[in-house]
């Protein structure tokens, strides 16, 4: 099965998946890496503010919020969900 | 410049000193100074409180808007400064915290650094004990809240995590006063009798590892290299940490007649 990676925005609220790659650059990237979203990290989706953005994650037992035009940027497996 | 080559313990103690006071810190006479590093809610002024009591101050680090606690305790006749730095995840991502927490590290020259973790979510907090074992090697690393990892039913072998990691672990329960006896103990034993401790390093790919290689031996002479790791300065340097050089550049202006450009082998920094 070939890994098809989308972006980390398309994860609906419930849903699950292995982060892939990293296409973040600079501080944020070095930000995103120390909060502990790294290639291999498994995120939960658990809810989006009413406008769609920021999106909550759940990451190694902890909640953190993203904007979606960060989320974009990493990218997640999609068969994985 | 008054130094004599001989006199390099002496020099690195009021190098201690002078730095220190750059931080807005003043110890009196025989006082050992410790950093107090941790993510954010993890307890860390829990632990901070409960050593310290109303033993305490507070204020701003000099010259930025970021409180900065420091208070003091005694110890078995000895007296303590411990000084509680800002929340951080990282030490490498530039927020006015980090780099407050990151220099006080490296050059604030702490006796030793208690790094706090969250027992409930260790995997996020070791982030940030192995940036600090990569600075110093004096490093004592709490893992507090104890109490709500046994709530949530979690198990965690400290004497495996210990032999991992080659630095002393010590569970805490901070509200509650557990385990601080054993991290004044584990102070006790790296601050006043200095016994030495091996981090875990991190080893990088093979490609960094030998930039490193290159480096290391002209770092190992500057004088700098006897208080941060050498190998951390390098993977600074290579990482063009921008803010960090200019901090080097900046302490090496403040230190230059004292320490770093000593005598010895002429060695300078020039960055």
């Amino acid at each position: 099965m070939t890994i098809l990676p989308v972006p980390l925005s398309t994860l609906q609220p419930g849903e699950k998946s292995k982060v892939i790659q990293l296409d973040v650059k600079g501080l944020l990237r070095r930000r995103i890496l120390d909060l502990g979203i790294v290639p291999g990290t498994v995120l939960t989706c658990i809810g989006k503010a009413p406008a769609g953005d920021p999106i909550a994650y759940l990451v190694r037992d902890t909640v953190i919020a993203l904007r979606s035009e960060d989320a974009s940027l990493i990218y997640i497996d999609s068969a994985a969900r | 410049m008054e130094l004599k080559i001989g006199d390099r313990s002496n020099a690195l103690k009021d190098h201690g000193r002078v730095m220190r006071e750059h931080f807005g810190i003043r110890t009196t006479g025989e006082q050992y100074v410790i950093a107090l590093a941790g993510n954010p809610n993890v307890g860390k002024s829990t632990v901070f409180n409960a050593l310290t009591g109303l033993h305490q101050h507070t204020g701003n680090w000099p010259g930025k808007t970021v409180d900065n606690a420091q208070g003091t305790y005694t110890y078995r006749n000895k007296s303590f400064l411990l000084v509680d730095l800002p929340g951080t995840y990282s030490l490498l991502a530039h927020s006015v915290e980090e780099e407050i927490a990151r220099d006080f590290i490296c050059f604030g020259h702490p006796d030793a650094t208690i790094v706090v973790l969250d027992a409930t979510s260790l995997e996020r907090n070791l982030n940030l004990a192995l940036q600090v074992m990569e600075i110093s090697s004096k490093v004592i690393v709490c893992v507090n809240l104890i109490d709500e990892a046994r709530k949530k039913k979690l198990s965690i072998n400290f004497i495996e995590l210990q032999k991992e990691l080659g630095v002393p672990i010590v569970p805490t329960a901070a509200r509650n006063g557990e385990g601080l006896q054993e991290l004044q103990n584990a102070v006790y034993t790296m601050a006043v009798e200095k016994k030495k401790t091996r981090p875990k390093q991190v080893v990088y790919s093979e490609e960094v590892e030998r930039a490193i290689c290159t480096l290391l031996p002209k770092l190992e002479k500057l004088d700098l290299a006897r208080v941060v790791n050498p190998k951390w300065l390098a993977l600074r340097l290579l990482d063009s940490d921008i803010s960090f050089i200019e901090t080097i550049g900046r302490y090496a202006a403040t230190q230059n007649q004292k320490i770093v450009a000593m005598p010895q082998q002429g060695s300078k920094i020039t960055l």
